[in-house]
């Protein structure tokens, strides 16, 4: 399927919660989705039959500075088709759902969003720091990150 | 029945496997939690080598990147420094010339066999079998040596350019690949009577760590591990890019050959056939190679429009995908890898239950996995 027909069959069920579509110079195209909604469009953009997207390629967090974002990126083995779905998040305590029950690959790319942008995944299995060290202390690719002088009294 | 656990119950252990630990290829931490000899739990911790390479994207020009994907997976340099110059000509619509491509893509395919070889070499050294890990340093030697023909460098490359690559390929060298790959291909079967077919080597992995083909798509495997468990994608075919779409080759995958589907041989022997399809990639490339200049027209001061791509290509460990953000400035605004062997990693947990200690050496081994890029 074509995204266009991928995203016309979002909003014919979902409506309101499928925000917007970004096409221009963005490949492949993304719909973004309310946060709260996403679970269930998740499970839905799984399940149904005709899209089946069983493959989460990437999930990554963006700083847009004045919001976050966690962008998903799709893929079907079956109808051999791609989108992206992505979630926009307040700049003060971002959290979203987890999709690691829908697709249990999520699981380390959230925790390394987690560890690097600081956004929380509610409901997932196990949510750590994964790259850094369990005491550190701010989320680096944050665009407002200040690079710490000392770890462990030690002058970085 | 009983499991072992259930019917000798003794104290559990927790062990600290790495991250020095030499068959764990390099610094990765397994935190096992044993029963005896079986593994309760075994919990991969990474990071060990995080260099913060996605910042340090964000803070260097597109060009200046380039050295940066060498030291994300060292073994596929090439590999690397391709799949970043396709995600940045195909964020600002550049045309790269063909030869360029082909030469992309017999490099490629050059340092796909020396990753293959590494990956058969340690694993058989994991195992217990010293040779065939000299036999494999061998051959890759003769590649090192092409490489280091090509762009003086044997092991970070830095030789692609976004538009093209740094240079042409020296006179002779298609000549040099060509004997490489006479001498080359007749040692595949050598390996698999040296060690393949061994029946200690088999009993080691056959039916050991089975991942379903389902759980291997749902758990985001790629590459070899994803075609271990028998389901045929292939970047290189399914999503063609560069020059692929002209070359014939088969999509290798596991077969059960030994075992079950998706058991750690069959991960092993996709690796193995998969160097078969290199060579013939490779013979048909040298004979199709144009003529041409080998660099496009990119401007110095290279801004390209805003915009968002994601782009993945078939390296040796999976699907490496770049997502990058342009805001229109000279450097990227955001700078996503994806790296195969990272989201390999996940799955580890799940299927390591229940297995020997000794096992845990064989999944290690069959995933083939390697951690600057893990870490970045």
């Amino acid at each position: 399927m074509e995204p266009k027909a991928i995203f016309d069959l979002l909003k014919s069920r979902f409506g309101g919660d499928i925000l917007e579509i970004q096409e221009e110079g963005i490949s492949p195209p993304f719909a973004v989705v309310s946060p709260e909604k996403l679970p269930e469009i998740a499970r839905f953009l799984r399940d149904e039959p005709g899209l089946s997207f069983d493959s989460l390629m990437c999930l990554s967090g963006v700083d847009y500075k004045e919001r976050f974002a966690v962008a998903y990126h799709l893929h079907s083995l079956k109808e051999t088709h791609r989108i992206g779905v992505k979630v926009y998040l307040p700049k003060e305590n971002p959290s979203v759902q987890s999709v690691d029950a829908v697709w249990p690959a999520a699981n380390f790319m959230e925790r390394e969003t987690y560890d690097l942008y600081g956004i929380v995944f509610e409901g997932s299995i196990d949510l750590r720091r994964i790259l850094l060290p369990e005491d550190w202390e701010g989320h680096p690719l944050r665009k407002d990150y200040k690079y710490p002088e000392f770890y462990h009294g030690i002058k970085v | 029945m009983k499991s072992h656990a259930e019917a000798l119950p003794t104290q559990e252990m927790l062990i600290n496997m790495g991250p020095q630990h030499p068959s764990t290829h390099g610094v990765l931490r397994v935190i096992l939690r044993t029963d005896g000899e079986v593994v309760v739990n075994a919990r991969p911790d990474v990071g060990y080598l995080h260099r913060a390479l996605e910042k340090i994207g964000e803070r260097v020009t597109y060009a200046q990147y380039m050295p940066f994907t060498d030291r994300l997976d060292y073994l596929a340099s090439m590999n690397c420094n391709a799949a970043w110059a396709w995600t940045v000509e195909k964020l600002a619509g550049i045309e790269v010339p063909e030869r360029a491509e082909y030469i992309r893509v017999i490099v490629c395919e050059l340092n796909r066999i020396a990753s293959h070889l590494i990956a058969f070499g340690s694993f058989t050294a994991d195992m217990g079998a010293f040779t065939p890990f000299l036999y494999a340093i061998r051959e890759r030697e003769r590649i090192n040596d092409l490489f280091e023909e090509v762009c003086g460098n044997r092991l970070t490359y830095n030789y692609v350019r976004i538009g093209g690559v740094s240079a042409d390929l020296p006179e002779g060298l298609l000549d040099k690949t060509t004997e490489f790959l006479d001498y080359f291909e007749p040692k595949i079967p050598e390996y698999n009577n040296l060690i393949s077919y061994n029946k200690i080597f088999v009993h080691r992995l056959a039916n050991v760590a089975v991942i379903s083909p389902e759980e291997a798509v749902a758990y985001g495997l790629t590459g070899p591990n994803l075609r271990g468990s028998g389901v045929p994608f292939d970047l290189r075919k399914d999503e063609p890019y560069s020059v692929y779409p002209k070359l014939e080759f088969d999509v290798c995958v596991g077969t059960g050959e030994r075992g079950t589907v998706g058991d750690c041989f069959d991960r092993y022997m996709v690796r193995i056939n998969e160097m078969k399809e290199s060579v013939k990639i490779l013979r048909q490339a040298i004979a199709q190679i144009p003529d041409g200049p080998v660099q496009a027209k990119v401007p110095r001061v290279f801004k390209p429009a805003a915009g968002e791509v994601y782009f993945r290509a078939e390296n040796p460990r999976g699907e490496t995908g770049i997502y990058l953000i342009s805001d229109g400035t000279v450097n990227p605004y955001r700078l996503k890898i994806r790296a195969p062997s990272f989201v390999t990693m996940n799955i580890f947990e799940k299927i390591t239950k229940g297995l020997m200690i000794s096992d845990i050496v064989a999944v290690i081994g069959s995933f083939d996995i390697i951690l600057p890029e893990i870490d970045r």
